[in-house]
């Protein structure tokens, strides 16, 4: 049975429509790179499914129960998190005090301090800085703080919208280390927004590609590399 | 020397007073983006909340008579379900309007609550005596200062260090600033939007019914108008503080306190009348140097 599944869904921002009839389905432990050029409704997808943003039609199930229309902390509390693009640290909190903010709503309250630990052993840089405004941090240190935090929510499902988004190319291959061996540890299911889908080829698992607010391509990664028919899907044209 | 400490004491006084309005207006202002301009109502619905509803103008003071360690918990929790419940009623329905909608709200609700104890008490001033004992003065250093302006000031930087315990040391304190600073954000990682905000009504509250109780002690009065004055400063002492920013709310409310007491003590006898004037004149000299507010914080821009 699939943790996530998002049936027919469309989200309209007034008379501009972002996302028509999206269909997809998250096995528990999968990956999933959701790429496309911009615009095509990548972030929106993800903040559809976190609550943030209201579907017109369609609908969501999280885990067996139905999500759609509910509100961002409810669906956060039964398993979702997301790191929004531009990271959204909690500027004047310190590293320690954003890590925490997710683990309200955690009714395994023993073992938030371990994971708490855990997390800093990920992640020493946030561990040595522990007392530090957020805000005083580099867009790579942010990006480790946001998924350190939103690994504090004790999600099942992560969603991650652009990582790599401004930052520097070795800085995003640690990211995606880091990313994979939490995957690996925690039996982690991923949802990932990339732009570019070089990083799901590379990484593997699957890929689904939206252009337009509509999937036009799904498969694995690693065997769309050689599909002719991705740079056509991607741009909108290819060479035949 | 002794008239040095006689302005202090003043200007500390009335500067609590603002800094507590300040704070009320600042509190819910930093999750909900509300300017309140129904906090001078709530003020002035505490304090007519210890008399018995009358048009007389002689009041039956009725749970003004309570002996203090019930009457300050009765007020408190009356400031809090006056607030709770009009985010409940009112702002709830406009969570997602723009500000200046909510603005409007506010306005509405503070002439409904304004009405009706009209209606109740008729627009006649009551007097109200509270512990009458607060009047006396107490010498401190060779200045004779009223006990009312110490305690005053003693309550101030009381409910300061419980606001700041609150917001650093606890639960909700951490969650209510992770709001304040992104909100979308604090609910994606599980936040309740409707607790958080309850909660900052709530404090905004109490705090709207500890200047009641500040201001019917000293004037002995109760008049429907009283709030509208200290929200009116509190206001302005939010946005020279940088609009969001809890600590600047509460500097900027010491500083026009200040500026007031100073500028009554040294114009010139035939300027005092204009005391007011000259103290706006400042609030505008501030802003044109610093529009963003002399505590703007960083949080204040990126909020979508």
């Amino acid at each position: 049975m699939s943790l996530l599944a998002v049936d027919d869904i469309t989200v309209s921002y007034g008379r501009l429509t972002a996302l028509r009839g999206v269909t997809l389905d998250i096995a528990e432990g999968e990956i999933l790179f959701v790429t496309g050029p911009n615009g095509a409704g990548k972030s929106t997808l993800l903040n559809a499914i976190a609550g943030v943003v209201p579907s017109g039609s369609g609908t969501i199930t999280l885990a067996g129960g139905m999500i759609t229309g509910a509100a961002p902390e409810e669906i956060a509390r039964r398993g979702f998190s997301l790191v929004p693009e531009g990271r959204n640290v909690f500027g004047g909190l310190t590293i320690e005090e954003n890590l925490k903010v997710g683990t309200g709503m955690r009714t395994d309250r023993k073992k938030i301090a371990d994971d708490l630990d855990s997390v800093y052993a990920e992640f020493p840089m946030l561990a040595e800085r522990r007392h530090t405004p957020a805000g005083m941090l580099s867009g790579g240190q942010q990006q480790m703080l946001v998924i350190g935090r939103a690994l504090m929510a004790a999600p099942r499902i992560m969603a991650i919208d652009e990582p790599s988004l401004g930052l520097a190319p070795k800085i995003i291959d640690q990211v995606y280390e880091i990313l994979m061996r939490l995957r690996a540890q925690r039996k982690l299911t991923l949802l990932i927004v990339e732009q570019s889908s070089t990083r799901a080829r590379m990484t593997g698992g699957r890929m689904v590609l939206i252009r337009g607010g509509r999937i036009v391509l799904e498969g694995a990664a690693a065997d769309m590399v050689k599909d002719a028919r991705l740079k056509q899907a991607y741009f909108g044209f290819g060479d035949h | 020397m002794t008239a040095v400490l006689q302005i202090l004491f003043d200007a500390l006084s009335l500067g609590s007073i603002y800094a507590l309005g300040a704070l009320g207006i600042a509190a819910i202002f930093g999750v909900m983006r509300l300017v309140n301009f129904a906090h001078g109502d709530f003020i002035a619905f505490c304090v007519f909340a210890m008399l018995w509803p009358s048009i007389d103008a002689a009041a039956i003071v009725f749970a003004g008579r309570l002996p203090f360690y019930l009457l300050i918990p009765l007020l408190l929790f009356i400031g809090a379900a006056l607030s709770m419940l009009s985010e409940v009623v009112v702002f709830r329905r406009f969570r997602n309007a723009n500000p200046a909608t909510m603005m409007i709200a506010s306005f509405a609700l503070g002439f409904v609550i304004r009405h009706l104890l009209l209606m109740l008490y008729s627009s006649r001033p009551k007097s109200i005596t509270l512990w009458p004992n607060l009047g006396l003065p107490v010498e401190f250093l060779g200045a004779h200062i009223p006990m009312l302006q110490v305690v005053t000031i003693i309550i101030t930087l009381a409910v300061l260090a419980v606001l700041v315990l609150f917001l650093k040391r606890t639960r909700f304190g951490l969650e209510m600033r992770a709001a304040a600073d992104n909100f979308t954000m604090a609910r994606m990682l599980g936040v309740r939007a409707n607790g958080v905000i309850l909660l900052a009504f709530a404090i905004s509250g109490m705090l709207a019914a500890a200047i009641g109780l500040i201001l019917a002690t000293n004037s002995g009065t109760a008049d429907i108008g009283m709030g509208a004055n200290v929200m009116l400063i509190a206001f302005i002492a939010t946005v020279i503080g940088g609009l969001g920013s809890v600590p600047g709310a509460v500097a900027a409310g010491f500083l026009i306190g200040a500026a007031s007491v100073v500028f009554q003590a040294t114009l010139p006898h035939d300027a005092r009348v204009f005391r007011d004037a000259f103290v706006y004149g400042a609030v505008i000299v501030v802003l044109l140097a610093r529009p963003q507010g002399l505590f703007a914080p960083k949080s204040a821009k990126q909020r979508v």
